[in-house]
């Protein structure tokens, strides 16, 4: 895969830098990360909290503003990128409306981006059975699980067309068993949208299991510390987290983690 | 958890309305008491304790009535006579009962409208907000007859002044209520619109519309028995002639003190009705916007 190659590049920064003005004086989210995403990725993002892993996230989806450096979202500014609805981005929470059903919910950023009613029913359906909902579009948030609600808000964000997802730490809420089948049915989705991922996490086995590419950051300034190139298949089941392989590039992210002194407070 | 049955929400509520009735019952012997033994000794009767204790019950114009006194006017005035009586206390409920449902009407509008502007104009938020507070410390009573005269100068009468009594007095609750529920959405929420990149009209109608209703019904709530009390004051300054509000200032007048009280009844009946047809519209609403069953 060519790297840094400018028409594959779908998120491209270079000495990006932001700083918070606070009561304390100023607080360095992120300084100096240097940072290219090809298309096709799956990069994730790890690291404690405060390293600004979020933060990089926020600045790509144009929800902050750097101050320092330069970004390019699809060889946009970021805000252009928000403009020209390029990413799809999930949150921590899923966010769903509580008074709109789960196709409804699906159907918000169609209605908003005007969508014709015939083409949101069937990207509603499409999107449905992406993340294996089908047949509960009828049904309220409430009346569904945690995991099945973060699954609504990922349909959510592949209902229309952008080749980018950004995922702010989408399992964080769950426990770990529904986790583990969340992320292979992440893996498999990816696989058939053949969409970009940014995803932050803080745990090492999600980030080694899902990415292409592991960005290890640390904070005071938030920073990049190492960027890991998987060698893992594309194709992986969830027994490749027991391989020595697997084992190997958990190990690297840790010493990663460990070099940015985040374990010493 | 398991919901109560009828039973076990009716017997709490119907033991306090019985304690209530019986010292009421109570209360109306003793204050009745120096007055019928004033009667008695004039008129040269003694009678037993028994009989004395009916009469203290018994008088035409007590200073207390006792419970069925009043129950006996209420049914009187509300069944036995034609709607269209003067005495008839559906006439003036009726009466009491479109100057509320109109000011209630407007002062809804009025307070979403102002807080649709507070939230979208920081200029509404700094300059109007204190006034709108302000306005509530003024004594009601105070204003209310200078409402019906000033409006009366310009030829406006009838039902509108007291209706705009009641606009007063409901739009605090839902401007308030409303400023509240238009800003209800979480960040995260409203994050998500930036996203997609959805217009501020969208972000309204979409977001932010649908978050308040709740908080609107709970604000609607209390503004529609605070346009009750607004339209029975609104009625008593102006000498009025029909409505709640005139019948407690005639009864006031001619110390017809169970006519006081029943049409006290009559406003009560008319206020929690009122209530709890916007409770029942609000539990409707909730329904179909997919609110989990209490």
């Amino acid at each position: 895969m060519p790297m840094n190659n400018a028409p594959s590049s779908v998120v491209s920064a270079s000495k990006l830098g932001l700083t918070f003005e606070t009561g304390d004086g100023p607080v360095h989210a992120l300084s100096n990360v240097d940072l290219t995403v090809n298309k096709g990725d799956f990069v994730s993002f790890i690291g404690p909290s405060g390293c600004g892993k979020t933060t990089f996230l926020r600045v790509i989806a144009d929800l902050e503003k750097a101050t320092a450096g330069e970004i390019t979202v699809n060889g946009m500014t970021p805000e252009e990128a928000r403009k020209s609805r390029s990413y799809g981005y999930v949150f921590q929470a899923p966010a769903l409306y509580p008074w709109r059903t789960i196709e409804k919910n699906i159907a918000l950023p169609l209605e908003i981006m005007g969508y014709s009613s015939v083409d949101r029913k069937a990207r509603i359906e499409r999107t449905l059975d992406l993340v294996n909902l089908a047949g509960f579009g009828k049904k309220y948030p409430w009346q569904l699980s945690g995991g099945m609600q973060q699954r609504a808000s990922i349909a959510r964000a592949l209902a229309f067309d952008a080749d980018l997802l950004l995922m702010d730490e989408p399992f964080g809420a769950l426990d770990e068993i529904v986790r583990d089948h969340l992320n292979e049915q992440l893996l498999k989705l990816w696989a058939r949208t053949e969409k970009t991922i940014c995803f932050v996490t803080h745990s090492i086995p999600e980030a080694v299991y899902l990415s292409t590419r592991i960005v290890v950051m640390s904070p005071r300034p938030g920073r990049v510390t190492d960027v890991i190139e998987s060698t893992l298949p594309k194709e992986r089941p969830l027994e490749i987290r027991e391989t020595p392989e697997f084992l190997e590039i958990a190990h690297r992210v840790r010493e990663g983690l460990r070099a940015g002194h985040s374990y010493e407070e | 958890m398991k919901p109560d049955s009828l039973a076990q929400r009716i017997i709490p509520v119907l033991a306090i309305l019985i304690a209530i009735v019986a010292i009421w019952y109570v209360a109306a012997y003793f204050m009745n008491a120096p007055f019928q033994r004033d009667l008695d000794r004039r008129a040269n009767v003694t009678s037993t304790t028994m009989e004395f204790i009916g009469k203290t019950m018994a008088q035409p114009k007590p200073i207390l009535p006792a419970p069925h006194q009043v129950v006996s006017n209420v049914f009187e005035n509300t069944f036995l006579r034609s709607v269209t009586s003067n005495r008839s206390l559906v006439y003036h409920s009726w009466v009491t009962l479109s100057s509320t449902v109109l000011g209630f009407t407007m002062g809804t509008l009025t307070g979403i409208l102002i807080a649709v502007g507070i939230v979208h104009l920081k200029a509404l938020d700094r300059s109007l907000m204190p006034w709108i507070i302000a306005s509530q410390t003024v004594p009601i009573l105070a204003v209310a007859p200078m409402v019906i005269v000033v409006l009366g100068a310009l030829n406006i009468t009838g039902l509108l002044p007291k209706a705009l009594i009641s606009t007063y007095l409901s739009f605090f609750p839902v401007a308030v209520g409303m400023v509240k529920g238009l800003r209800s959405p979480e960040i995260i929420q409203l994050d998500l619109m930036r996203t997609y990149y959805a217009s501020g009209a969208q972000t309204f109608w979409k977001l932010r519309v649908p978050a308040s209703i709740p908080f609107l019904f709970t604000s609607m709530k209390v503004a529609i028995a605070a346009s009750l009390v607004g339209a029975i004051v609104g009625e008593l300054p102006t000498g009025a002639v029909a409505g709640i509000g005139s019948k407690l200032l005639a009864g006031a007048y001619y110390s017809q003190t169970i006519d006081i009280w029943a049409a006290l009844i009559a406003g009560s009946v008319l206020a929690a009705f009122l209530v709890a047809i916007v409770g029942i519209i609000a539990k409707i609403v909730d329904r179909s916007m997919g609110g989990r069953p209490a």
